[in-house]
C-alpha cells in the first residue's frame, strides 16, 4: 500500500462521509433534493394520486403562487384545473422508476459483458466490442426512436431502450479496467492457488471495478433522465394517461404563450434532479479520491 | 500506423454492416407502410401494387438482397413520402444540420477552453466555483425545456428573436445556444480537470522558471497537454450533438436531418430511414478515424500499433 493510500485511510476513518457532505452546500443541497425525490417517488402516488386526477374547472390554467384553491394549486392548474404541484409528485415515480432502472440494468448487462471482454478469450471479446461499436457509434436518440417504434412505448420497454443505449460505458470501463486488474499480483495469486475464473471474477475483479462502475452510474443517472423525457417529450416515449416530467413538458408546450407554468415546473424539476446528480457525483468523484480528498477536508479559511 | 487505419476501417466496416442489417429489419417490423400511405378505402389492387412497387410483397431476406445490390449501384431507394430519391433528401437536410452542429461545436469548444482554463487558474477561487456550478446547470438542463423557455421568454415576451424557421443570424442565435448547453457544460468540466493536471506539472514549473510569461503558461504550455482528453470529449460530443440536433430541429422547426429522421421514423418512410442512417454512421465512422489521426498529431509519442 503506497502512503497516500495509507493517509487516504486514516482521514477516511478521521472524517464521516456525513460529516464531509455537512460542510459542502451544493452537494448538502444536492443530497437533500434527491431525497425529497425519492420520498416522491415511495409515497407520492398513494398522497396525491387522487389530487392528481381531481378536476378543477375553476381552477383551470390557474397560475402559480395563489393559494385560493388550497395549498395543492400553489404551482398553478393545467388545462383541466388538476393541481400542478400534485401531478408533479405523482409524475415523480415513472420519472424515477424509468431513470432508475434502465441506469441499474446498463451497468449489470455493461459490466458483465465488460468483464467477460476482459477476461475471457479473444473472439467473444472481439464480437463485445463490435457490439459495442454499433451502439456507440450512433445517435442514440435516433437508435431509441427506431426500437421504441417496434416495441410500444411503454414504461418497461422505453426501460431496456435506455439500459441498451447507455451501456457501451460501462461496458468499455469494465473492459478496461479488467485488463489492467487481471496483470495485478493478486489476480496471479488466485490464479496460482486454483481459483476457477468465476471466481477471480466474482471475488478478486469485481471490488475493484464496482467503485469505478458506482461513479458513473451516478452520472449516468442524469443522462438518462435527459434522455427519457426527451423521448417522451418527442411523444416516442410515455404515453398518456402516464405521466412522466418530460411529457408534462410536451402538453404543456401547446399552451405555452397561455400558461408558461404548465412546461416550466416540469422541465425545473428535471433541472433540479439532473443538476443534484451531477454535483453529487462530482462530489463522490472529490471523496473517493484519494488526491483530491483533502480539498474538502483541509478547515475553513476565511478567504473562502 | 496504415496497419492500424487498416484494422480501424475493417471495424468501422463491420459496425456499420452491423448497423445496417439491424435498422433495416427493425424498421420493417414497426408496421405495414401500405395502411399509412394509402386511402382507407383503397382497392386491394391498389395495395397489391403498391407493394409489388415498392417490394414490400416480398420476404424482408430478399428485400434486403435487393437493397444491397441497389446500394453497391449508389440508389438508396425512393423516398415513400416526397417520392424522390431518399439519397437527394439526406444530401440537401445535411448542410442546415452540418452548419447547426458546426457553429455550435466550435463555439463551445472556444468558450470551454476559455472558462475551463481560467477556472483552474485558481481552483476553488470565485470564478471557479461559478463557471463550475454554471457549466453543471448547462449541462443538465434539458435542452427541449431551454428551447421552449427561450422562445417563450426572447421570442413571445420580448420580441427579440424569431420563433422558429430559418433565416438570417436571429433565427440561428436560440438554436445555437440550445445546441451548445451540453457539449459547453461538459466540455468545462473537462477542459478544466485536464488543465488541473497540466499545470501542477513539472513543465509548467520549469516555463514558470524560465520567466514565460502566465497567458502562454496556460494557454501554450498547459493547454497542448491538455487537448489530448479535449479531442477525445469533443469527439463523443459531436455524435451526442445530433441527439440535440433532433430535438432543436423539432422545435424550431428547422429542415435539417434530425427532423427528416424523426419524420420518416414516425411515417414509416423505410428508405429515407436507411438512407440517413447509413449516411450519418458513415459520416461518425470518418470523424472517429480523424480523431485518431488527431492524436498523434497533438501527441507525437501516440504510436498506433
Amino acid at each position: 500500500m503506497t502512503t497516500a493510500e495509507q493517509e487516504a485511510l486514516i482521514i477516511r476513518r478521521k472524517t464521516p462521509w456525513w460529516s464531509l457532505l455537512a460542510r459542502d452546500k451544493f452537494a448538502l443541497a444536492a443530497a437533500l433534493w434527491l431525497t425529497l425525490m425519492f420520498a416522491c417517488f415511495l409515497l407520492g402516488p398513494e398522497l396525491f394520486g387522487k389530487a392528481a386526477t381531481t378536476l378543477n374547472l375553476r381552477a383551470r390554467n390557474l397560475p402559480p403562487g395563489s393559494t385560493e384553491h388550497g395549498w395543492l394549486m400553489f404551482l398553478g392548474g393545467d388545462a383541466l384545473g388538476r393541481s400542478m404541484l400534485a401531478r408533479l409528485v405523482v409524475a415523480s415515480r415513472n420519472t424515477l422508476t424509468i431513470a432508475l432502472t434502465a441506469v441499474f440494468f446498463a451497468m449489470i448487462a455493461g459490466g458483465f459483458l465488460g468483464m467477460i471482454a476482459g477476461y475471457v478469450g479473444r473472439g467473444i471479446g472481439h464480437v463485445i466490442m463490435r457490439f459495442a461499436d454499433v451502439l456507440q457509434s450512433f445517435p442514440s436518440l435516433l437508435l431509441a426512436v427506431v426500437v421504441l417504434y417496434v416495441l410500444e412505448p411503454s414504461v418497461t420497454n422505453l426501460i431496456i431502450v435506455l439500459a441498451i443505449t447507455r451501456l457501451p460505458i460501462y461496458l468499455r470501463v469494465t473492459r478496461a479496467e479488467v485488463l489492467e486488474i487481471r496483470e495485478r499480483v493478486f489476480v496471479d495469486a488466485a490464479n496460482a492457488l486454483g481459483g476457477s475464473r468465476y471466481h477471480i471474477l466474482r471475488r478478486h475483479i469485481t471490488p475493484v471495478v464496482a467503485p469505478t462502475l458506482l461513479t458513473i452510474l451516478t452520472v449516468d443517472f442524469s443522462i438518462i433522465m435527459l434522455a427519457e423525457s426527451s423521448l417522451s417529450f418527442l411523444g416516442i416515449g410515455i404515453q398518456p394517461p402516464e405521466i412522466t416530467w418530460g411529457l408534462m413538458v410536451a402538453q404543456g408546450r401547446n399552451y405555452l404563450s397561455q400558461a408558461w407554468w404548465l412546461a416550466f415546473f416540469p422541465g425545473l424539476a428535471i433541472m433540479l434532479a439532473t443538476l443534484s446528480g451531477n454535483i453529487l457525483s462530482n462530489w463522490l468523484r472529490v471523496v473517493s479520491d484519494p488526491e483530491q480528498r483533502w480539498r474538502l477536508e483541509k478547515p475553513r479559511t476565511g478567504d473562502e | 500506423m496504415g496497419q492500424f487505419l487498416g484494422r480501424r476501417a475493417l471495424h468501422s466496416g463491420i459496425a456499420l454492416i452491423g448497423l445496417i442489417l439491424a435498422v433495416f429489419f427493425l424498421v420493417r417490423l414497426t408496421g405495414d407502410p401500405t395502411d399509412l400511405y394509402l386511402p382507407i378505402d383503397a382497392s386491394l389492387e391498389t395495395r397489391k401494387e403498391f407493394a409489388e412497387k415498392h417490394g414490400f410483397d416480398r420476404p424482408a431476406t430478399e428485400q434486403f438482397v435487393v437493397f444491397l445490390k441497389d446500394v453497391s449501384e449508389g440508389d438508396l431507394g425512393y423516398s415513400l413520402r416526397k417520392q424522390r430519391p431518399a439519397m437527394e433528401l439526406v444530401l440537401e437536410a445535411y448542410p442546415t444540420t452540418l452548419a447547426l452542429a458546426g457553429v455550435a461545436m466550435s463555439l463551445s469548444i472556444i468558450l470551454a477552453v476559455l472558462v475551463g482554463a481560467i477556472g483552474a487558474y485558481r481552483p476553488g477561487g470565485v470564478f471557479d466555483r461559478i463557471s463550475s456550478i454554471a457549466s453543471l446547470a448547462g449541462a443538465s438542463a434539458p435542452d427541449f425545456w431551454v428551447a421552449i423557455t427561450g422562445i417563450l421568454l426572447f421570442a413571445v415576451t420580448f420580441r427579440w428573436l424569431p420563433t422558429s424557421g430559418t433565416g438570417d443570424w436571429p433565427y440561428w442565435v436560440l438554436p445555437i445556444v440550445v445546441l451548445m448547453l451540453r457539449p459547453f457544460g461538459l466540455m468545462v468540466q473537462v477542459v478544466r480537470a485536464s488543465m488541473l493536471g497540466a499545470l501542477a506539472s513539472a513543465y509548467v514549473k520549469t516555463a514558470r522558471a524560465k520567466g514565460v510569461r502566465e497567458t502562454s503558461v496556460i494557454f501554450v504550455h498547459a493547454l497542448r497537454n491538455a487537448c489530448l482528453s479535449i479531442v477525445t470529449v469533443a469527439g463523443d460530443l459531436a455524435v451526442g450533438l445530433i441527439n440535440g440536433a433532433v430535438i432543436v430541429e423539432t422545435v424550431f422547426g428547422w429542415p435539417g436531418v434530425g427532423k427528416l429522421m424523426i419524420d420518416a421514423v414516425i411515417q414509416r418512410d423505410f428508405p429515407t430511414v436507411q438512407a440517413t442512417i447509413m449516411v450519418t454512421a458513415t459520416a461518425i465512422f470518418l470523424m472517429n478515424i480523424v480523431i485518431d489521426l488527431l492524436y498523434v498529431a497533438l501527441d507525437p509519442r501516440i504510436r498506433h500499433q
